[in-house]
């Protein structure tokens, strides 16, 4: 059964540089129980389109499209309409667990708030709910630290509060944006195995938006890469790992530092990204691109189905087996 | 000067800060010792590159600022070609900067917002070399940044104007443009996406090998690491773990802290990544205020045992590559 069904969703900004679109056509559905994860660098709007979902929009922003939950449009609906279901039925699990939650508050506060607010419940009903989720996101002694100030708590356990609170509805969709960017290795090891234990025991879709390629191996489904406000490849995870398609796909698999490669020399992207208030008229990636040909820098490509695989879909001019490098570019 | 002999050696040394702690305080409150480097030791050879690795917290920041006496060492000794620096005065230091600089983490921050790259990047050859004509320095400023990839159309623009990846590019010329003999480079790439920190990582490769220099690379990620580096040093909350060459460190790591860490780094590869064992670590880091007795690793350790309670384990050699600071190994 498909969850959540966002069709050509765009995210414009009104800005003293012009109009700047961040987000353009991205399209995807999300099914019970998946994982999605949305990749790409910063300014690729990855995280423009999840907040373009859940209403979170700067105020200079407008969205286009559809984005369909149980038949209803998130982006059209009213905002008491859209406060029964975020927060609720979509959750989600920002970067920085000291920016998003309120320093003034105790935990019990700000958790036992959403449950009086979505599920009516008592505080002191609250409460006991709060502790219980608090001990499955693995705080130890919960019990005693839902009464404790954010700032008590370290970077890691503030995640998994975040975490607990998003949970505390049952969300059907939790959307995290980029969970463990700020944490350090061995506690984004803790965060992403606590993900996977949650998925498996609640059945919650998950949307995981990243830069780093290694977290979405091993949690996600599907992979969708995002470039300057486009998808340019949208595939299951095996096969962008292991059959990468599109030319910046190849590329950022070839620039990351990896474990498990003998090789030392990492395959630059060169250049620099774009500038989404003056985007080229074709392709966003023609310019760094090792296989860009005249009609990239004019035309844009429009994503479809791959020839080469049917569940695979990319937006490039040239299919995988036309590709062929331009010529050695100068650039280190 | 021999080819043995390292260009610097870093002997014991300790950087000790005294903090405020706690709810209520009084003048009269004790202040407490928070410990950011206690006790590292190592070598560093002419040309090398020494990975610094470790999670936030860990000294490595502040060992590599107290190398330059950004941040004084409270002991210890620094011997730079066979000079004890912590014996200098303030000419000294100011004599050795000039083959030791530094490029730092947020590329932005570290440069002045009111100066154009040019300024930036002759201010060094101004403080260092005020013998330099005019005309001599520019011609510098440009071939500098001609190496490192920004064009001189650029030369009077201000910082803001550069993108994360040509701000580090900035940042870089401005450190090599003495010719140093040591570039001390805290987190160079953990601001920058991926495809630009490939960039950089193989930019500071090429000029390594140009210019003949050593490097300490500094990074919370061994994945980075392992690209650039020689030797890798691996700390937890201020002192040495484990000290390897890089093929020893990656194929047979022996300290359990090393495995962690190797094993918590995602690899992107889906059937790969799904069927690991994780070798989870539990609870956090400790507080470094009140660091726990003998090792300091062993309340998250898995195989830690009653003794690593009151002994500390001496970073002792095991094997021609590797030194480790465990009691087990």
């Amino acid at each position: 059964m498909t969850l959540l069904q966002v069709k050509d969703l765009g995210v414009r900004f009104s800005t003293h540089d012009g109009m700047v679109h961040a987000v353009n056509g991205v399209n995807f559905e999300l099914e019970r129980g998946q994982t999605l994860g949305i990749v790409g660098e910063s300014g690729s709007g990855k995280s423009q389109s999840v907040l373009a979902l859940m209403g979170l929009l700067a105020k200079n922003g407008r969205a286009s499209g559809a984005a369909l939950y149980q038949g209803k449009d998130l982006l059209s609906m009213g905002a008491r309409e859209l406060n029964g279901i975020r927060g609720n039925r979509l959750a989600m699990i920002f970067q920085d667990p000291m920016t998003s939650l309120n320093p003034y508050l105790t935990v019990e506060r700000q958790m036992t708030e959403v449950l009086q607010l979505h599920k009516g419940m008592e505080r002191r009903a609250a409460k006991k709910r709060s502790i219980e989720l608090l001990e499955a996101v693995r705080i130890p002694d919960a019990a005693r630290r839902v009464a404790m100030y954010p700032h008590e708590f370290s970077g890691g356990m503030r995640q998994r509060v975040m975490i607990a609170m998003a949970l505390l509805c049952e969300p059907e969709v939790l959307i995290a944006d980029e969970p463990t960017t700020a944490l350090d290795v061995t506690v984004q090891a803790q965060i992403l195995s606590l993900l996977k234990d949650l998925q498996r025991d609640f059945g919650t879709a998950i949307i995981m938006i990243t830069h780093d390629l290694g977290v979405v191996a091993g949690l996600c489904d599907e992979v969708m890469v995002m470039y300057g406000g486009r998808v340019m490849e949208h595939a299951s995870a095996e096969s962008i790992f292991y059959r990468p398609s599109h030319p910046y796909t190849i590329g950022l698999l070839g620039a990351l530092p990896r474990l498990d490669h003998q090789g030392s020399v990492l395959t630059a992207i060169p250049g620099n990204p774009p500038n989404l208030a003056d985007m080229p008229s074709g392709c966003p990636f023609a310019e760094r691109c090792a296989y860009a040909r005249a009609r990239c820098a004019t035309e844009l490509p429009l994503l479809s189905v791959a020839a080469h695989d049917a569940a695979v879909t990319r937006a490039c001019h040239f299919a995988i087996d036309q590709l062929i490098p331009a010529k050695e570019t100068e650039h280190v | 000067m021999s080819d043995h002999s390292p260009i610097l050696s870093v002997r014991n040394m300790k950087v000790h800060f005294q903090v405020s702690v706690g709810d209520t305080q009084w003048p009269w409150t004790p202040k407490k010792l928070l410990k950011a480097v206690d006790g590292v030791s190592f070598d560093l050879f002419a040309g090398e590159t020494l990975g610094i690795v470790g999670e936030s917290g860990c000294g490595k920041s502040t060992l590599s600022r107290a190398i330059l006496n950004l941040i004084p060492a409270t002991s210890g000794e620094i011997v730079w070609m066979g000079n004890d620096l912590r014996q200098g005065d303030a000419r000294a230091w100011h004599r050795v900067r000039r083959d030791i600089q530094m490029i730092f983490q947020d590329p932005l921050a570290s440069l002045n917002p009111r100066m154009t790259v040019a300024q930036i990047i002759a201010e060094p050859l101004k403080t260092h070399r005020p013998e330099l004509s005019a005309a001599t320095v520019m011609e510098r400023v440009r071939a500098i940044m001609r190496r490192v990839g920004l064009t001189e159309q650029q030369i009077n623009r201000y910082p803001h104007e550069f993108s994360g990846g040509q701000c580090q590019r900035i940042g870089i010329a401005r450190a090599l443009i003495l010719e140093p003999k040591l570039v001390i480079c805290d987190e160079p790439v953990s601001a920058l996406d991926v495809s630009i920190q490939a960039q950089i990582i193989n930019l500071l490769k090429e000029l390594q090998q140009e210019m003949g220099l050593a490097l300490i690379f500094i990074a919370h990620d061994l994945a980075v690491v392992k690209h650039i580096s020689d030797r890798i040093l691996v700390m937890y909350l201020g002192r040495e773990m484990e000290l390897a060459s890089k093929p020893a460190l990656y194929a047979d790591p022996r300290h359990p802290y090393t495995h962690a860490l190797l094993s918590a780094i995602p690899v992107p590869d889906p059937i790969r990544e799904r069927a690991k064992v994780m070798q989870l670590l539990t609870g956090d880091l400790p507080s470094p205020i009140n660091p726990p007795s003998g090792c300091v690793f062993r309340t998250r350790c898995p195989r830690a045992v009653e003794t690593c309670a009151s002994e500390v384990p001496p970073l002792h050699r095991v094997s021609v590559d590797t030194q480790c600071a465990c009691l087990l190994v």
